[in-house]
């Protein structure tokens, strides 16, 4: 694990793990919310599990664009992009390792400790089951059009807030499809849903990498 | 092996500001270039330029390497050793893990403890960077270069920050690259030391 690949890879997890980083801090939003939510609507029981899918996967998104307007600033702000784009990578290769950067420190994380969160909301086990994989086959899509967002935003100064305004609307189907599998589910009807999914991730996966090294290119032009 | 680093007609415009125009330089193997010019004349743009950052306005910079010359950007950038003025370090990062992590995504096998102990940096080695004072992340900086192993070096105001030491092996690491065979261009306001030759911008 030593490669150029590998190592921006590992850096850019070592940074999320570290204090500050941004894996805990996803983890620990995507929990409060799922926490607070119960509180507002009441305690029953058939309601939550109702909406649990929706509040779950509209959760896990925001958590995930928690850390996103970081992936590139924070290397851009420090000069640490500079030398990484006079590295033996091409600038796809380094949008790549970005994007599963996020996606194993946020994505991934969140989709294991989604299951704990079902419990809150009496999410039947053939629900929380379905809802772990809809998490699994999705939240790549999340990290993967994000990155472009990330790439877009990377020079403005309160990106930050910009950046959920341009990639939430492009989230709209994953949320939809995403919750829709876990709804299937529930009400035993046959599921198309994650096939979808999984093939908004594997497209968004494999697009974003050039679209995001074109965001890159600009922006260390500008 | 580096041959020649050439600048023909090249211009640069930062938004509707025209910076520099028909600007032709060479310099050949082993060989030292100054940037000299006021605040704001071009200098940083000028290294951006030459790292392939920034597309020329017009003009072309290429660089000739033993077997191939080279002018597209991204290309030539294979073959640049920076030096910013904005360090590249990461503050959670021990300086030891920041200049494996460089060694590694550059993907050279160097003696890394050789240059921090160059740079007197042995010391810091599991110290993490945000305990680094300006001047040490500097040196953090040159050490990164030593590294590299990278024939062009850019370098913007190498000596800035560095007490006198530091500047006196800035100026040893410059002169050893270049005896080596490599080139450095640098924007620099402080006298070198060596032997240099110095282009000036914006005298025109």
């Amino acid at each position: 694990m030593s490669g150029p690949f590998a190592s921006l890879l590992m850096r850019d997890l070592r940074l999320a793990a570290r204090s500050g980083g941004s894996a805990a801090l996803a983890l620990a939003f995507f929990a409060l919310m799922a926490t607070l939510v119960p509180l507002g609507v009441g305690a029953d029981l058939r309601l939550l599990a109702r909406v649990a899918a929706g509040v779950l996967w509209v959760g896990a998104v925001l958590a995930a664009l928690l850390s996103l307007d970081r992936l590139f600033q924070g290397d851009f702000d420090d000069g640490s992009l500079d030398l990484i784009a006079l590295s033996p990578l091409s600038l796809e290769q380094v949008a790549l390792a970005k994007f599963l950067a996020h996606w194993l420190s946020t994505g991934l994380p969140l989709t294991l400790l989604s299951p704990v969160l079902a419990l809150l909301f009496g999410l039947p086990g053939n629900g929380a089951v379905m809802l772990v994989i809809s998490l699994l086959l999705g939240t790549p899509a999340v990290s993967a059009i994000g990155a472009i967002g990330a790439g877009l935003t990377l020079s403005l100064k309160r990106g930050g807030l910009i950046l959920p305004l341009l990639i939430l609307p492009l989230l709209a189907p994953v949320v939809i499809f995403g919750a829709g599998a876990v709804s299937a589910a529930l009400n035993g009807l046959a599921n198309g849903a994650l096939g979808l999914l999984g093939a908004l991730s594997l497209a968004a996966g494999l697009l974003s990498p050039f679209v995001t090294a074109a965001c890159v290119r600009l922006n260390l032009a500008g | 092996m580096i041959l020649s680093l050439t600048a023909e007609k090249l211009a640069c415009t930062r938004g509707d500001r025209r910076l520099f125009a028909d600007l032709d330089f060479q310099v050949g193997a082993g060989e030292a270039l100054v940037i000299e010019g006021a605040n704001g004349v071009g200098k940083t743009s000028l290294l951006r330029l030459i790292a392939g950052f920034l597309p020329p306005a017009a003009g072309r910079v290429v660089i000739v390497m033993s077997e191939t010359a080279i002018s597209e950007g991204e290309e030539r950038g294979r073959h640049v050793g920076w030096l910013g003025h904005q360090d590249g370090i990461k503050p959670q990062l021990s300086v030891g893990e920041q200049l494996e992590f460089f060694a590694n995504l550059y993907g050279v096998r160097s003696a890394l403890n050789g240059a921090l102990e160059r740079m007197g940096l042995s010391r810091q080695r599991l110290l993490p960077c945000r305990y680094l004072s300006a001047g040490q992340k500097k040196r953090l900086g040159l050490a990164r270069l030593m590294v590299s192993k990278r024939p062009l070096w850019l370098l913007d105001e190498p000596f800035a920050a560095l007490d006198s030491a530091g500047r006196f092996l800035a100026a040893e690491l410059m002169q050893a690259h270049c005896a080596s065979g490599g080139i450095v261009v640098a924007a620099s306001h402080d006298p070198f030391g060596f032997k240099a030759r110095s282009l000036r911008l914006g005298a025109s």
